[in-house]
């Protein structure tokens, strides 16, 4: 059985990273949108690990990066969701076209 | 040696009443103001005379020292080249310590009557004591700086008091002109110190004087041999120094602010643009005496030759004026012709000093007289509510004390033996005989023509005709107030003659013998009483003869009259030339190069900001768009280019 080496995981990283781009730029809905950032973390997560094992196996750096991440994105959703909670309360949509009204 | 809290309490006194009247006077001292004013003045004429009486009492060996009663330090910039704060005591600076405090008390005095009534009473006050304050710190300065400052200040306070009656439009443009001018005048005078302190490398008098009179020092080898022009260093920073002084003493052709002076109260006119400010620039060409007499004579002679130009050339517009206080006002700027063509003609040291002695002397008396003058007029046009002549005349009856002592100073003004200004008049033209005869001859004629345009004044006012019956007998004379000092200034110009000048004022500060040539002395009086004389037989009587006289001479006499169109002649330089040479394309230049810059800046921002504000469009997902195209962008640089 053939080990999986780093490209393959890169590849697999890659196509999460424009898997989440591609969501992020064609989905309407907030949630869907922000479950595509997540995507788009987590393949930097992957990426951080891979190259940890493969390229520095004796250091740990990579790992305490996605961890970093991990916590960040947390975060991140926590204040996401209540952003969009709020916009759904005074625009009843959380349709990202609905909210336009920051422009010039 | 006497307390220099005395000397520096003469100025001071005058500064804490200007505080006082000019910060509360409106509301607190509405009343009181020039009774306060006046006590202070008193208190600092008594504290001059006193540090007069001590100060000749005591000459050291029959030579006056000069003295630094005190110093302060105010602004260092090397060693020895500092901005001090000081009283430089010697002989003029005392004598005019004299003077300034008399004649500002007297007007004082005098103002308590003719300004009483009007709405800004307390801070006409401030500004006479404001006046009196820089014009004691000018005459006391002891560094050059200092004198420059405290001559921006009379300036200042003879601007504001041209314009006291603010809502006349006449006197606001008279209080521009006269600041505009003197202004301009004074441009010269700094830079005469600055170069005059590049070369000595001090701004103290004494230490100034010192080095530009010894031919040895360093400084003075620099000073002869650095030229610009053909010209040496020392000479242009001389003769700018003279162009202050000339623009401040209304010599021609810087003179034409004088006579629109007039516009600000008569006592006003009588203290500052008679007696004190206007006899600044003597002052300063007196205290640099030593180096134009001993290094640069040639400039001394150009200063005789100034002043002589204009005494007879504002002799001869004074002839013609009919506003009583513009003929005193081109009499003033006559007389202090005089002094200083005296300076001019006058050489440092002994008996050829005399010029300097006669020139002091002069201003002294005609500080006496000139004051008088004024103040009479004021009584005049107090009485009479008009500046013409016409309005007058047969005035005698009315107005006894006035006319007795306007007689006086007609007299000491003409020259007319025992009164002031015969004697002082006398040693002028003495030392112009021994000096320089063209200016004799200039002088003695303009005598002539002083005797004869003061007593057209006199008996246009007093005789002529019968006084007019719609004057309003209701104020009489003027009181108390007024008369005191008319009374006390004709004492003064009846007897300040015999005061031996030559023993407290001299060039080098020794006492000097003043010899009386009764031979000598024929000549000017013999034309003083002619000019008076002619004066009688056109004036004393209503007539034609005058008119008569003005029509055959015809265009003389309107150029005469329209005062040599100078005043024309400058607003067609500044108004045809310089406004339209200079301004009119500066102004150009800065409405469409300047200002159009500054607004294509503005036109252009908000022209491309109208372009590309459609980027903000609101919508999240396109702001994600440009982040990933800058993101891609960046990576096909770092992968292509940057390498």
């Amino acid at each position: 059985m053939m080990q999986p080496g780093l490209y393959h995981i890169l590849i697999i990283s890659a196509a999460l990273f424009f898997i989440g781009v591609f969501g992020f730029f064609t989905r309407r809905n907030l949630i869907t949108m922000l479950m595509s950032i997540e995507l788009i973390l987590n393949s930097v997560n992957l990426n951080f690990i891979a190259f940890n094992k493969y390229v520095w196996p004796h250091k740990m750096d990579g790992l305490f990066f996605s961890l970093f991440v991990i916590a960040i994105a947390a975060a991140e959703a926590a204040v996401a969701i209540a952003i969009i909670i709020n916009l759904y309360r005074s625009h009843q949509s959380i349709d990202v076209e609905d909210a336009g009204e920051m422009k010039y | 040696m006497m307390n220099p809290v005395y000397i520096a309490l003469i100025p001071l006194l005058p500064l804490a009443g200007f505080l006082m009247l000019g910060l509360f006077g409106r509301k607190f001292f509405k009343e009181t103001s020039g009774i306060i004013a006046t006590l202070l003045l008193l208190t600092a004429f008594g504290l001059s005379v006193y540090v007069a009486y001590d100060y000749f009492t005591h000459a050291n060996g029959g030579v006056y020292p000069k003295t630094i009663a005190f110093q302060y330090t105010w602004l260092r910039f090397t060693d020895t080249l500092s901005i001090d704060m000081g009283a430089l005591i010697d002989p003029i600076s005392v004598m005019m310590l004299l003077v300034v405090t008399f004649v500002s008390l007297m007007v004082h005095i005098y103002s308590l009557a003719y300004v009483k009534g009007e709405e800004r009473f307390a801070t006409y006050y401030a500004y006479l004591m404001l006046f009196t304050f820089s014009m004691l710190g000018l005459v006391l300065s002891s560094n050059l700086f200092q004198i420059y400052i405290f001559w921006e200040l009379v300036g200042l306070s003879s601007f504001l008091l041209i314009g006291f009656y603010y809502n006349k439009p006449s006197a606001v443009a008279a209080c521009k002109k006269a600041f505009i001018v003197t202004r301009f005048a004074d441009l010269g005078f700094l830079i005469g110190i600055l170069i005059l302190s590049f070369y000595s490398g001090t701004l103290d008098f004494a230490t100034l004087i010192n080095t530009l009179t010894t031919p040895e020092s360093a400084a003075m080898k620099n000073a002869v041999t650095a030229s610009f022009l053909g010209v040496s260093a020392i000479s242009w920073g001389m003769a700018l120094v003279f162009i202050g002084g000339a623009g401040k003493s209304a010599m021609f052709p810087l003179h034409i602010w004088l006579p629109d002076a007039m516009e600000g109260p008569t006592p006003v006119s009588a203290l500052i643009h008679a007696a004190t400010m206007v006899v600044a620039g003597v002052f300063l060409v007196a205290r640099l005496f030593p180096v134009f007499a001993l290094t640069t004579p040639a400039v001394l002679e150009i200063v005789g030759w100034v002043g002589a130009f204009s005494a007879i050339f504002a002799a001869m517009i004074a002839c013609t004026q009919t506003d009583i206080k513009r003929v005193l006002a081109y009499s003033t700027m006559s007389q202090i012709g005089f002094m200083l063509f005296a300076l001019g003609v006058s050489k440092y040291g002994g008996e050829n000093g005399l010029g300097f002695t006669a020139s002091m002397f002069h201003l002294f008396t005609h500080a006496m007289f000139k004051a008088l003058l004024f103040l009479g007029a004021g009584a005049v046009i107090h009485y009479v509510h008009s500046n013409e002549m016409k309005d007058m005349g047969g005035l005698r009856k009315l107005l006894p004390i006035t006319h007795i002592t306007f007689l006086i100073a007609c007299l000491a003004i003409a020259g007319v033996p025992p009164f002031a200004g015969f004697f002082s008049k006398e040693e002028i033209l003495l030392a112009a005989f021994n000096g320089n005869k063209t200016i004799y001859y200039v002088a003695l004629l303009t005598s002539g023509l002083t005797a004869f345009y003061m007593f057209r004044l006199y008996f246009n006012i007093f005789w002529s005709k019968e006084p007019a019956t719609q004057h309003d007998k209701h104020h009489g004379e003027g009181g108390f107030a007024m008369m005191m000092p008319l009374v006390l200034l004709a004492i003064g110009a009846a007897a300040a003659g015999f005061i031996p000048f030559g023993n407290f004022v001299s060039s080098d500060g020794a006492k000097l013998e003043s010899h009386f040539h009764l031979a000598f002395s024929a000549a000017p009086v013999l034309i003083g009483l002619s000019g008076i004389l002619l004066a009688f037989v056109m004036y004393k009587k209503q007539s034609n003869k005058a008119t008569n006289l003005a029509n055959s001479l015809g265009g003389i006499y309107k150029t005469v009259y329209h005062k040599f169109y100078i005043d024309e002649l400058y607003l067609f330089i500044t108004k045809k030339i310089l406004f339209n040479l200079i301004g009119r394309p500066a102004a150009w230049f800065d409405k469409n190069v300047v200002d159009g810059l500054v607004n294509a800046t503005g036109n252009a921002t908000t022209m491309i900001s109208a372009k590309i504000k459609g980027m903000q469009s609101g919508r999240v997902q396109q702001y994600a768009a440009y982040f990933f195209a800058g993101v891609f962008g960046l990576v096909l640089i770092f992968l292509y280019i940057w390498k």
